[in-house]
């Protein structure tokens, strides 16, 4: 309540989110030298190995590194293309 | 003797790294502990005046290395508490005047005498940095919480691991509370999820910091300060001792005392 009336008051928004969430993309490319670029080339590599086995949705492939702890990890999102029911 | 080699470093210099040092000796030894805190940085040496023993120097850091006196020799009593010496550093030096392999020989001469070993290290993440956590059982990072200071610590606490010296521990040191509760400064919440490492203590931002190292006492000294309270509790807690965190709140801005006022719940205090 008392925030939501500084708030109201100051007419700015709350700049430490901001900086948290600046920190968390700076921190991931401080602690592994993976450009967006590399992720990019990753990605489009990724999609086109897996294309030759199964069918998956391209623009729905996400790759993006994550922390737990103080441990990168890079995560694969990879949905598949419900198989077509082969009719007679 | 038990004693334990604790490094004090930040990466981002300005940060309260020497004041840091200075306190938690200074809390250390009026208990009684024999602690001695060395000024890694040559060339830039501020423990002297932060302890207020900068009129005392003779020897420093780099005679004892290149021998022209004797270790005893260079350390400096403090006045008030007969358990805290002081180890100055050099200031016509430069870091390439002393080695890992150096301040690793001194502090295994200094082991049998002291409960504790204090190392200021310089800022920054070369030389001087490598020299002052190259003898350490522990390593505290000093941090504020703000971008830079956030950023250059995850830095150096990824290059403490890499050095096998980790996991370091850290202390968040000049809180605003009054900021973090309007949502304008990171709080410590965030800053532990940010650098993923065990806290040891959070300092408020206190203007007895400053008319405390103008007179050269450790605010520790003061019983009342809330910054000197944060200090001894770091003590306490690299003792081993279990000691729970200090509520930062002040009671707030009068828009959450008003608030409090009329709607008692309102207050979060934890």
């Amino acid at each position: 309540m008392s925030s939501i009336l500084d708030r109201l008051l100051r007419r700015e928004p709350a700049s430490a989110n901001l900086a948290k969430d600046r920190l968390k993309l700076v921190l991931i490319h401080d602690r592994t030298d993976l450009t967006p670029g590399t992720l990019d080339a990753i990605k489009d590599e990724l999609i086109t190995v897996i294309s030759r086995h199964c069918e998956i949705d391209p623009a729905a492939v996400r790759v993006e590194m994550t922390q737990i702890g103080r441990e990168q990890r890079l995560i694969a999102d990879i949905p598949l293309r419900p198989s077509r029911r082969r009719r007679p | 003797m038990a004693c334990k080699v604790i490094t004090v470093t930040s990466g981002k210099g300005g940060v309260g790294k020497t004041t840091a040092t200075a306190n938690i000796g200074a809390a250390m030894a009026a208990t009684g502990q024999h602690v001695v805190c060395i000024d890694s940085d040559i060339g830039l040496r501020n423990l002297d005046v932060v302890l207020g023993l900068e009129n005392r120097i003779v020897y420093d850091l780099v005679d004892v290395i290149e021998g022209r006196c004797r270790l005893r020799q260079a350390m400096i009593r403090d006045k008030r508490l007969p358990e805290l010496y002081l180890i100055p550093a050099a200031q016509t030096r430069d870091k390439s005047a002393v080695s890992p392999s150096d301040m690793v020989r001194l502090c295994d001469e200094l082991r049998p005498d002291f409960n504790w070993v204090l190392i200021d290290s310089p800022a920054g993440i070369e030389r001087g940095f490598r020299n002052a956590i190259a003898p350490a059982d522990l390593v505290v990072v000093v941090t504020n919480p703000e971008v830079s200071a956030v950023r250059d610590a995850d830095r150096i606490i990824g290059l403490v691991e890499a050095e096998e010296k980790g996991p370091a521990r850290l202390i968040i040191n000049r809180i605003k509370p009054d900021m973090v509760k309007r949502g304008d400064m990171l709080s410590m919440e965030d800053v532990l999820e940010l650098l993923a490492v065990e806290l040891i203590g959070m300092v408020p931002d206190d203007e007895i910091v400053i008319t405390s190292t103008n007179r050269g006492v450790p605010v520790v000294l003061d019983g009342k300060s809330k910054a000197g309270q944060a200090f001894r509790d770091i003590a306490r807690r690299l003792e081993g001792e279990d000691v729970p965190f200090l509520s930062l709140d002040e009671g707030g801005n009068i828009f959450n005392r008003f608030a409090r006022w009329i709607h008692p719940r309102s207050n979060r205090n934890e």
